[in-house]
This record gives structure tokens, sequence and C-alpha cells, in this order.
């Protein structure tokens, strides 16, 4: 009992990191159908915004924090929009796909080449300490990271449905001509879902980084699960998300430890196919209509 | 950040080209994992072969002709490191230096062995010397080597009656716990417990308490760096009792700035270490730190080696005919006295396989410390 | 003759004199490109001519090469491999894409994607049949009428007429009653619905087929590397492949030929720039996307047709300006 506590425990807090990667899918769908292969490398980059700032700068790590913020709503947000996003969007999915493909690339061999192959230690904003529950060990940074994610979603579901600005933003995801003939400046609120996006891969950067410590090839594993997790969890929503992250986490460790441990990254690939085929719109995501 | 990198590859480049115009100059080409998964290794292995031949060339080449070196990326996939052997093979290679990943080795070790061109390798998996391929030559002990010394300090050092075994499933991994288990085996150690993880894996939970659960004596780790430094993590966190026991990987510096004071305690047998006590290969970390901007690791000694190899074999030789250099380093021995560069004396046996001094070491207080040196086995 | 033709015939005079004045890499290279253009022609009929996304061709590649490596080191002859390699392509590809088409459009592409990762795991973890991480190898390449094809050249003839082959059996089809229909399908898929035609259907046997493309080029993939491992065939693959398709114009004929050709000579043009290549071969990417989302036989169909308005422009204007 005590171990499968355990593997939940350790399950939630690193499902819980996947979450915040697939909310940005989720977000970035809804708001102008756009699935971005990158997302992976947005939660790889912030990081190395951060080292520049404490290592090659020798800011402090607020400074640098301060700094990387910067730097990620504007690249990852705003440019991201204009330079890649817009000129493609009415071209349809596909050549935004092969595109945030391409960009991934660029990430991921820039920070390569111009800062290091290596992968580099990252401080750690949660203490390690553990402490034992219920015969389970489990680290305070488990449970921080996985609260300050539930907060992080909670805040974010609250602000798209209390606020007017939230609101005017799910207006635009889900019918853009109605919301524009509403006096809904349309274009605004598509730039904050991708600078919310931009915050959201700094946060799980932050996070996820004194864990899997800073890497150029970070972004491959973790953009690929938390794609299957949004998919699992409904493309369609913020909340589900939040669900298929904490979901594939917890399958990952259970699988392993009971199953087989061979094919432990299985797991999640067979509810990803049994998901779509029973429930395609996830499962907590609501249905859209058949496109053709 | 190291934009000075990008200039410096511009410098080489132009080097390159003015050394070809002279005409005066032999071509070596470097196939390794530039890009990919194998990035870092790659990386660390290029590097010390680009410093190697900026110094031989400073130091008036080879013979009098200057190093023209391409480097060929293989993106950490076999069947493209077949593809950049033979373009560096039809480029007129004089010898071909790596790959490091053992899968790509075992595809392209064929092109060169029907060129007749010697192809030093950083490849430690054991089926590249056992296929009595005359061409291919290794820079460190390959698991058939430095498993069985591993084997007998488990049984002889640790005491170990079971043990389980962490490894990561990718060529590297595989290579490793294949080699381990037959020599585990041999020696009556009983396999307790068999933990295949991925790579990239950043949660281990479950192995741990798979391992917790085994009731093994010592645990073996396999695993690439990152891995090695989570699993480190994950284990002092459920406070698991058993040594930990690795090779190479888990003791290497990488490890233990990653994982902290989670490393402390970590045991086992390092071939390469650019920490080894050994003056010339400080000083070589030393150079090469200076020079990239970080530590160098057992690929980038690997590296440095293969570059001054061709260099003295070529010069015993007194000509540049790499049917000749095939035959000159099978059972060759190369002292530092002879050529500082080799860093440490190594001999080559009729396979391609190398022996030379190796250590066992802890982690205490976030550093190796060498326990045992355990010397050449030819001695 | 139209100018295509024309065009046509002279890259085949160019692909059969271009071998003897390459080395070993030139004709290897060559030879790649063959294999993957059959692997994004077949991809080409799923998404450019059905409009559905599929990211598992590298696994289809995969269970190609891995079926035919095995009967061949079994002793059976390669065209036994190559049969069975399309058809089992084929079948999977009937029972993944049944029911993936029953639900929403895009969900092929997710479902594909899972069995392309999937697949991967079967052939890294099943080693007593597919030799696991360290792959195959020990089959040698095939023998026709006492010739071997080891001489690379050979080789590269023997995919070269496969392949032309294969290209004329895709032509026939797109140009077939049943083509046709795809292309109705593809313009307006309502449409074509109303007037009878099964759009289900359709698309899932164009998933199928372009499936068995993908296994056919895998097993001529095989013979090719003489070695094959689980690494080949991975996600990364299957992204290559659609990225040949759209950089080469999906629903051109020519578009994943020309395609294949870019995705594997770029990177040969920008070796010299050392690490920064794949930043500028990604970068060029993205920006080929934003100038010409069609491809680049959409921009040269865009600017033709430009190009034809103007001159034709010029003629009426200058018909006018005549006394």
């Amino acid at each position: 009992m005590a171990e499968f506590f355990q593997l939940l425990v350790s399950g939630l807090a690193t499902g819980s990191i996947y979450a915040l990667a697939a909310v940005g899918f989720t977000l970035l769908w809804q708001a102008s159908k756009v699935i971005n292969f990158a997302q992976g490398e947005f939660v790889m980059l912030p990081a190395f915004f951060i080292l520049i700032g404490t290592q090659v700068l020798g800011w402090n790590f607020i400074v640098a924090l301060l700094f990387a913020l910067i730097c990620t709503l504007v690249l990852l947000g705003y440019f991201f929009k204009r330079v890649i996003i817009d000129p493609m969007l009415p071209h349809g999915v596909l050549p935004i796909v092969i595109a945030t493909i391409a960009l991934g690339i660029v990430m991921r061999d820039s920070v390569k080449e111009f800062y290091s192959a290596e992968a580099q230690p990252f401080p750690a904003v949660f203490s390690e300490e553990t402490v034992s529950v219920f015969g389970a060990v489990i680290s305070v940074q488990d449970i921080a990271i996985l609260i300050t994610s539930l907060a992080a979603i909670t805040l974010l579901q609250v602000f798209l449905t209390r606020t007017r600005t939230g609101r005017c933003m799910q207006a635009t995801a889900q019918n853009r001509a109605v919301a524009e003939i509403l006096g809904v400046n349309v274009k605004r609120m598509i730039l904050y879902t991708f600078l919310i996006n931009a915050a959201l891969a700094l946060m799980a950067s932050v996070l996820i980084s004194p864990i899997y410590l800073a890497k150029f090839s970070n972004g491959q594993s973790i953009g690929l699960i938390a794609f299957i997790a949004a998919i699992v969890g409904g493309f369609n929503q913020v909340r589900g998300a939040l669900v298929g992250g904490l979901l594939i986490g917890v399958i990952d460790n259970l699988s392993a430890a009971y199953i087989s441990a061979e094919y432990r990254t299985a797991f999640p690939l067979i509810l990803l196919i049994i998901i779509i085929l029973v429930r395609p719109q996830g499962l907590l995501g609501t249905a859209e209509e058949r496109t053709v | 950040m190291k934009f000075s990198k990008v200039a410096v590859a511009a410098a080489v480049g132009a080097a390159m080209i003015a050394g070809s115009a002279q005409a005066q100059s032999v071509k070596i080409g470097n196939v390794v994992e530039l890009t990919g998964g194998g990035a870092t290794v790659g990386n660390n292995w290029k590097n010390a072969v680009v410093m190697a031949f900026e110094e031989i060339n400073a130091a008036g080449g080879i013979l009098g002709k200057t190093v023209e070196l391409t480097n060929y990326d293989t993106q950490t996939n076999a069947q493209n490191s077949r593809a950049m052997v033979q373009k560096a093979l039809d480029d007129g290679s004089y010898v071909i230096l790596g790959p490091i990943y053992s899968s790509s080795t075992k595809v392209n070790m064929i092109l060169t062995q029907r060129a007749e061109i010697p192809q030093i390798v950083g490849s430690e998996a054991p089926f590249i010397t056992t296929s009595g391929n005359p061409y291919v030559f290794r820079t460190s002990f390959g698991a058939a080597q430095s498993m069985p010394k591993l084997a007998a300090y488990l049984k002889d050092g640790v005491k170990a009656s079971s043990v389980g075994v962490i490894w990561v499933n990718d060529d590297f991994g595989k290579g490793g716990r294949d080699t381990v288990i037959t020599e585990l085996k041999k020696r009556g150690i009983s396999i307790a417990v068999d933990l295949s993880t991925e790579v990239g894996q950043a949660d281990f939970a479950s192995d741990v308490i798979k391992l917790k659960n085994s009731g093994s004596d010592a645990v073996f780790a396999y695993l690439h760096e990152e891995e090695s430094a989570r699993l480190l993590k994950e284990i002092k966190k459920q406070g698991l009792r058993q040594p930990i026991v690795g090779e190479t990987t888990l003791m290497n510096q990488k490890v233990i700035d990653l994982a902290g004071d989670a490393a402390n305690g970590a045991k086992g047998h390092v071939g390469l270490s650019a920490d080894a006590p050994v003056p010339a290969v400080r000083a070589f970390a030393k150079k090469f730190e200076a020079k990239y901007g970080n530590k160098p690791d057992h690929n980038g000694i690997k590296g440095y080696v293969a570059a001054y190899t061709v260099k003295y074999v070529t010069e015993k030789m007194g000509k540049f005919d790499s049917k000749a250099f095939a035959r000159t380093l099978h059972g060759l021995t190369i002292s530092p006295k002879d050529e500082p560069g080799i860093l440490m004396e190594v001999t080559w046996d009729d396979k391609g396989d190398v022996d030379r001094q190796s250590f066992l070491v802890e982690v205490v207080g976030g550093k190796q410390k060498i326990i045992e040196v355990l010397p050449k086995l030819g001695n | 003759m139209r100018p295509m033709t024309i065009a046509g015939l002279a890259v085949l005079g160019l692909l059969i004199v271009l071998p003897f004045g390459l080395k070993g890499y030139g004709i290897y290279i060559l030879s790649l490109w063959i294999v993957y253009s059959i692997a994004a022609m077949g991809l080409n009929l799923t998404l450019g001519y059905a409009g559905q996304v599929s990211l598992a061709q590298a696994a289809f590649l995969g269970i190609g090469a891995y079926t035919t490596a095995l009967l061949m080191k079994a002793g059976y002859p390669f065209f036994v491999g190559f049969g069975l390699s399309a058809g089992i392509c084929f079948g999977v590809g009937l029972i993944l894409g049944y029911p993936a088409l029953r639900v929403q459009h895009h969900f092929l592409a997710f479902v594909t994607l899972g069995f392309n990762a999937l697949v991967w795991l079967v052939f890294r973890n099943e080693e007593w049949l597919t030799g696991g991480t360290y792959g195959l190898m020990g089959f040698s390449r095939p023998s026709f009428f006492g010739v071997s094809t080891n001489n690379p050249v050979v080789f590269y003839f023997f995919s070269l007429a496969l392949f032309l082959l294969l290209a004329f059996v895709l032509w026939w089809i797109v140009r077939s009653p049943w083509g046709r229909a795809f292309q109705a399908l593809r313009e307006n898929p309502i449409r074509a619905n109303s007037l009878g035609v099964d759009v289900r259907r359709m698309t899932l046997l164009a998933f199928a087929i372009g499936s068995a493309y993908g296994g056919m080029a895998g097993s001529l993939f095989a013979p090719l590397v003489e070695f094959i491992d689980p690494q080949s065939f991975m996600l990364d693959t299957s992204l290559m492949l659609l990225l040949m398709v759209i950089v080469g114009g999906s629903g051109h004929f020519f578009g994943p030929i020309l395609g294949a050709l870019l995705v594997i000579l770029l990177p040969e043009w920008l070796r010299f720039t050392e690490g920064l290549y794949l930043i500028i071969y990604a970068s060029l990417v993205i920006v080929l996307l934003a100038v010409c989302p069609s491809g680049l036989l959409g921009l040269y169909e865009r600017t033709a047709a430009a190009v034809r308005a103007r001159s034709s422009d010029r003629r009426e204007s200058a018909g006018g300006s005549a006394p």
C-alpha cells in the first residue's frame, strides 16, 4: 500500500509538469487552431534564459527569472505569433505543424550550438527534503510542484470564466465571427493566449529543470508526452490537459511497476488510441462539430 | 555562451581551405554524433579531436603535412553514419575517427573494412572487435574488458551474492547489461532484478521501489549521465541502503555535479576519466575546459587519444599508408614518454581492443576518490 | 509533347547517366532518395489526394524492412518479402484506418502518431524476432537472373526500375475513374459525398495503399542499407517523410519526389556551415512554408500562371497599342 501510494504521488508530481506543458497545447488550439509541435522546446528554452542570466551575466536568480520572463513573452509569445503563426494561419493546420517542428529543431540546435550540448544543473526552487507519509517517502519538491501546477491551472480557469478579458478570450475561441460582431478585440485576445502559453512554458521550465536538468534535447520527450496528455484529457479544455497530464504521469509509473518496464511508454500510447476511438473529444472535452 | 565557437569553426574552415590549396595535407574524416540524441558525447569527442589536430598542426603537422580534418555528422543514426563513412572514404580519408554509438559503428565498419582504411572508434559494445575486422580499433575498454573487472569487484570488493541491474534501453545500456549479466552469473552472483529504463526518463520512483523490494546486496546502474543523476536522487529520496555500483558514467564528475550529495557513496570501475590521478590527463582536461568552457568526459579523452594515435603510428611508419597503419597498430604499445598526447600508456591487441590502467573509485564529498589502481591486464 | 513530359524524360535520362559520374556516396544518396520517394509518394496519396495526415509512414517503412530482412535471412527470395511487405502494410493500414476514420477529421494523425511509437517499441523490445536495439544484419542484396545487386550501381538501377513501376501504378490509380473520385473528394468532400462517392471507404483505401507503398519502400530500404535497427523508423522519420510531401507540394504527382530530393540534398549543401546546418535547414523550411504553403510545385504553378497572365497581358496591350 505504501508502495502504491509512493508511485501515485511521484506520478502525480511528474504528471503535473506534463499538465503545465499540455495546457499550452489546448490554449493555442482553442484560440487559433494551432498545433504547436515545438511545445516541448518552449518548455526547454526558458531554463536557458535563466542560466544566461545567472551563469553568463552573473545576476541573481530573481533578476534572471524576470529577464527570462521578458525573453519568453517576447520571443515565444509575441514573435512566435507574428513571425511564424500569422503568415501561415490562412493556409490551414498542416503548414503550421511542419513549421513548428522546424522551429523546434532551430531552438534545440541553437541551444546546443550556442550554449552547450551538456546537461546543466539548475537550482531547485523548492526544498528537496523528504517527509514520510503513510510509509511513502515524498519530497517537499514533489508536493510543491503539484500544488503550484494545480494552482496555476485553476487560476487560469478562473481567469477564463470569471473575468471579462477571460470570457472574451473564450468567446473568441468558440466563435471568432460572433465574438467580432459582439465587439471583442479578437486579435488582442489571440495575442493574450500566446502570451499566457509562453508564461506557462516558463513556469513549467522552472519547475521541471531541477529534475530534468536543463538540456537542449529535453523538449522532445516532454513535447510528445504533453501532446498525448492534451489529447487524452480533451484538446479543447484547459482542465482536460490537467487531467490528461496527471493520468499519464500515474499510468507511466504504475505500468512500469506492475506490468512491464520495457513497455512503460506503451501504456500512455494505448490509452491515447483507445480514447480517440471511444471518446474522440477526450475525457473532459466537449464534442466538436465534424469538419467533414 | 560560445559565440566564439563560430569564429573558431570559421578559422578552422579557413585553415582547411588554405591547407588543401597547398596540397601538402592529409585528410582525416571524423564521423561522429554531432546532432540528435548522441550530441553530448559526440561533441565532446569532436572538440577534443579538433583541439588535438590544431595542436598537431601548430607543431608542424604529421611528417610535415598539415592535417585536414573534416567532421561528418551521423545525426546519431546508424543508417546515416553509414552514408557519412562512405562520404569520408570518397573524400579520400587516410584514417577515419569515430563514431561512438555502437549500433552506428556496427554498420559502418563494414565499409572501412572493404576500403581497407583504419577506423578508430569510441564504441564499447563487445561485437565491434569480435567480428574479425582487422581495420577497427577501440580507444577505450570494450564492455568485454571492463565488465569482468566490475563483476570481480562486486564479488570480492562488495561481497554481493545477488545484484539488481538497472540499465538504459538503448545500444549503450543494452550492451553493458548483456555483458555484465553474463559476467556476474559466471561468478555465481544471481540477478535479483533486471530493470530496463528509457532515455530521457524523468521519474525513477517505480524502478527504485523494485530495487528496494528485490532484496539484492548491491545495485548495478548503467545509464547515461542525466538519468544516472536522477536515479541517484530518487535512490537517496527513498533511502535505498544497498551499495550503488557503476561503470565510468555513474562516477562521472558531470553526474556528481548534477546529483549533488546524492552521488556520494557511488562506487565502481572507471576506464578513462578526466579526474584520473594522471598529470597528463589532468593537464588535458584543463586545456579542454579553458578552450570550450566545459569539462571533458571520457569521450573527450578517447577523441584526443585517437588523434594522437594517428600521429604516432604514422610517424613511426614514416609514411602515409592506410593498410600498413592497421598492421602497425596491432600489438603496438604507445607510452606517454614517446608521445605525450597519448596521456596514458596503452596497448592494442590483435583484435583492436585496448589495454590500459584503470581505476576503482568511490564518490566521496562530491569528488571521485581512487580506491584502487587496476594495472594493465597484459602485465 | 507537354513541357512536363519533356522535363520528365530529361530527368529520367539524367537518372540513368548520373551514377556513372558519382562515387559510392553519391550513388548511395541517390538510391536512398529513390527509396524515400516511394514512401513519400504513398504518403502523398493519403495526404495530397485523400486529405488525411498519417504520421505512421516510418512505421510502415519499418514493417516492410523487417519483413523483408527476416524473410531473406530465412532464405526466401527478395520478391516474396517485397510482396508480403506490401500485403501486410495494406492490411495493417485497413485495420488502423477503419476505426480512426470513423471519428473526426484530424484524428487519423493522432492514432497514427501513437501507432508509430508503439511499433518502434515492439521493434526494440522483441529481441527474439527483430534483434532489438542491435538491429538486424547479415541479409544479402537480392540477385536476379544471375546478376547480383551487390554492386551499388546495379542496386541503384534495380531500385530505379521498381520506383518507375510503382510510380506508374500510382499514376494509373490517380488517373482511373476511381482516382478521379479522389480529386472530387479533395476539391469538395461534401459535394463528392452527395454525388454518391463513399468518402470514408475511399479515404480508407487511399490510406491503405499509401501504407503499402511505405512497406514496399521499406522492403528496398533493408537491402540498400544492409542493416536495420529501430532507430531508423522513429516518429522523426515519419515527420521527415511528411516534410518531403509538403515541401515538394502535396497533391502534385511529382511533389513528393522533388521534396525527397530537397530534404536529402539540402543538408549536403549546407554541410560547410558545420554545426549550424540543421538550424539553417530548419529556418529555410519555415521561410518556404511562410512564402509558399503549397510547396515548391505549388510555387512553380503560381509563378507559371502569373507569367502566363503577364505575357498575355503584354500581348494584349501590345496588340492594343499597335496602329
